[in-house]
């Protein structure tokens, strides 16, 4: 050996790498004995907690959602079950107690109308329709949304280019005036068709919160190994990240729900929704505000509902978000 | 070294950022023998990873791209193949294990599931009794206790080492003729280590895989490698079996990194660190790229101005260095070390 590296030699290196113990140990043994293995040291005997009984917990801790979702859940129960809940029927004219304030009197609680139909019937009708709508609307954006959001974030680059820049024309259209046009133009007496109409134009929130959460899962490791492992993109995009995804969709469809409610309201509240006799909320709104400013009742209590419902909707979709997605909760526990 | 399984030929890889082309891998080629397990070392950034993730097709295209080159995969060129014939390859010809094996698994999936869908995969024919039946042999190839209540549980219900055990049963559901391991150890503590190594071996005998085993540790090439291939600065500067890689390497880099492993029996108490740091691939030193560091140029021009060739320093054994006749006898003492493997 010559001088060649004087700055950098070890002057007597006598020892090895230091080698893991591989042959040697209690690591050895278990091993080589799997039986001998105890509880503690594999886990199996712990009581394991799926990630849906965790995200329960954490909703079940967010008392107002827990109450906002029994009430929701009772309101849309009525609504399902109208014939059987409401009182009356909401075509039953009853001149005799036409433009009743509300009262306990033959149980017209919300009162009732010019031609003295039970306004609590309507209102429990009208709440069928709308959750129909809703139901029709959320399921459908939900659908539209997810295919063009996973698509533009899991492909990115061109397709979510073009797929995100479709997505904001979509958006930039001034909702209610596509909806009035496209209601006049189509037509607009089956709750299906309106429920189409609103779905069309709703979708678009929803896409884009797809498209963010599939753009942060596609970089995602377990994305790579699955493709190092041989799975094409629709198994990938199908089976790994959809179901990372729920969460922010079910919170997304949770809030469509209250969009569609509060749509076809307006709609009908324009006259443009569903035509009568069907009744529905917006209508009787409307209804009650043509029979003149004496009968407040017949304003009030079906835009109480409506309050209401939202209301449920929009503390239900806090409480899901918190439970699904802990790390956008606003307070820590 | 027996016929080559895989072969890397004058493979380079460049992405484009906003500071500028990132030559990560620059006319790199290796083989890979049947059966064989090659280590791959060299400081992060030297273009290790990137060139076995060329090799499965899983580099970003944008902003990655292969400039030239081929991979030879049983004389098929891998990086000709369309997406569906490579989705093939992948997972059942040429599998990987991932770094960091807490977040190589799915949390929404159970862990049978996963391997399972490894084997779905690729057999579509196959029943799913057979499937599962398949998984559950595979954990307890791995090490696995209780395979058939593990086959239900869910990653966060593992811990480190067993998930890691988890993604080898993975890689070597399909018996796989290469296997690629990418720092599989880095993630894990040093007791677990010892235990993946060994899982690690019995796949080997299992499968009979040609291993790519790529790592920041030394330790885990003389347990386990028979050929070493150093890389710097996206180029490869040493290739030769791991007994001449450790006791006569001809590279100042492999001696510089030679001389920063600890000696268990040493009773010098400083480790002779390589000065410097890695070089930023976007602006690579001109010359030889390890010149700014290295003790053997000691600012001759030669080293500054050429690239130095990788050439013959013996049967099997390369070096590229424009001195490398000045290392000759050189012997870092690290000769137990390599005697194991």
């Amino acid at each position: 050996m010559g001088d060649s590296f004087p700055e950098t030699r070890v002057p007597d290196p006598r020892g090895a790498i230091p080698r893991p113990p591989v042959a040697e140990g209690p690591a050895a043994a278990v091993l080589e004995e799997p039986e001998a293995a105890l509880a503690y040291e594999t886990g199996v005997e712990v009581q394991s907690r799926s990630q849906w009984q965790y995200a329960r917990r954490r909703f079940m801790r967010h008392r107002l959602a827990v109450v906002c979702l029994v009430l929701l859940v009772g309101i849309f129960l009525a609504g399902a079950f109208a014939p059987w809940v409401a009182p009356y029927a909401y075509d039953e004219i009853d001149l005799e107690n036409a433009s009743s304030p509300p009262t306990l009197d033959g149980f017209h609680i919300f009162g009732t109308d010019l031609i003295g139909r039970d306004y609590l019937s309507r209102v429990i009708f009208g709440i069928r329709t709308s959750a129909e709508v809703a139901l029709i609307v959320a399921i459908l954006a939900t659908l539209i949304g997810v295919v063009i959001g996973g698509l533009a974030g899991y492909y990115s680059g061109q397709v979510d280019n073009a797929l995100m820049r479709f997505t904001d024309l979509i958006l930039t259209l001034p909702g209610l005036a596509v909806l009035l046009t496209a209601a006049a133009l189509l037509g607009h007496g089956s709750p299906y068709r309106v429920a189409v109409i609103i779905a069309l134009i709703s979708w678009t929130y929803l896409a884009r919160i797809i498209r963010g959460t599939f753009l942060a899962l596609r970089e995602k490791e377990y994305v790579e190994a699955a493709k190092a492992a041989g799975a094409g993109d629709l198994r990938i995009m199908v089976r790994h990240m959809l179901p990372n995804a729920i969460g922010p969709i079910v919170v997304a469809a949770t809030l469509i729900v209250g969009l569609a409610i509060l749509t076809e309201s307006v709609l009908g509240f324009l006259g443009f929704g569903i035509q009568p006799p069907t009744p529905t909320l917006g209508k009787l709104i409307a209804d009650g505000q043509g029979a003149g400013t004496g009968l407040w009742w017949l304003v009030t209590f079906p835009g109480l509902t409506i309050v209401l419902i939202l209301l449920c909707v929009n503390f239900v979709g806090d409480g899901l978000r918190d439970a699904l997605d802990p790390t956008q909760r606003r307070v820590r526990e | 070294m027996s016929d080559p399984i895989l072969s890397i030929r004058d493979l380079s890889v460049e992405f484009t950022t906003e500071d500028g082309i990132v030559h990560a891998v620059e006319g790199v080629s290796y083989d890979v023998g049947a059966g064989e397990v090659l280590g791959v070392v060299g400081e992060s950034g030297s273009g290790k990873s990137v060139t076995v993730m060329t090799v499965l097709g899983l580099i970003p295209q944008p902003p990655g791209k292969v400039t030239n080159g081929e991979i030879l995969y049983r004389g098929r060129d891998l990086l000709k193949l369309s997406s569906k014939e490579l989705r093939e390859v992948r997972g059942s010809e040429v599998a990987m294990i991932f770094q960091d094996p807490m977040t190589s698994l799915n949390p929404v999936l159970t862990v049978g599931e996963q391997i399972a869908e490894a084997i779905e995969t690729h057999h579509p024919e196959m029943r799913s009794e057979a499937i599962e039946a398949r998984t559950i042999e595979l954990l307890d190839i791995v090490g696995v206790p209780f395979p058939e209540a593990r086959f239900r549980q869910y990653p966060h219900e593992f811990s480190g080492g067993m998930r890691q055990r988890a993604m080898i049963a993975m890689a070597i559901a399909n018996e796989p003729a290469v296997l690629v391991a990418d720092e599989p150890t880095t993630a894990l503590d040093v007791t677990i280590q010892a235990q993946i190594i060994e899982v690690l071996k019995k796949a080997e005998e299992e499968t009979h895989a040609a291993i790519i085993l790529i790592t920041h540790d030394l330790g885990l090439i003389a347990e386990l490698a028979d050929r070493v291939v150093v890389m710097y600065a996206g180029r490869v500067v040493e290739i030769g079996d791991v007994e001449t890689i450790f006791t006569a390497p001809r590279n100042p880099y492999t001696i510089g990194l030679m001389n920063s492993i600890p000696r268990v029996t040493g009773t010098d108490d400083l480790l002779v660190p390589i000065p410097g740091s890695p070089p930023s691939m976007i602006s690579v030193p001109p010359g030889c790229a390890f010149h700014p560091r290295c003790f053997l140029s000691r600012g001759r021009d030669r080293c500054r101005a050429e690239v130095p060739e990788l050439e013959d320093v013996s049967a099997g054994h390369l070096s590229r260095c424009h001195f490398v006749s000045e290392l000759a006898g050189y012997d870092p003492g690290l000769a137990a070390a390599a005697s194991h493997a």
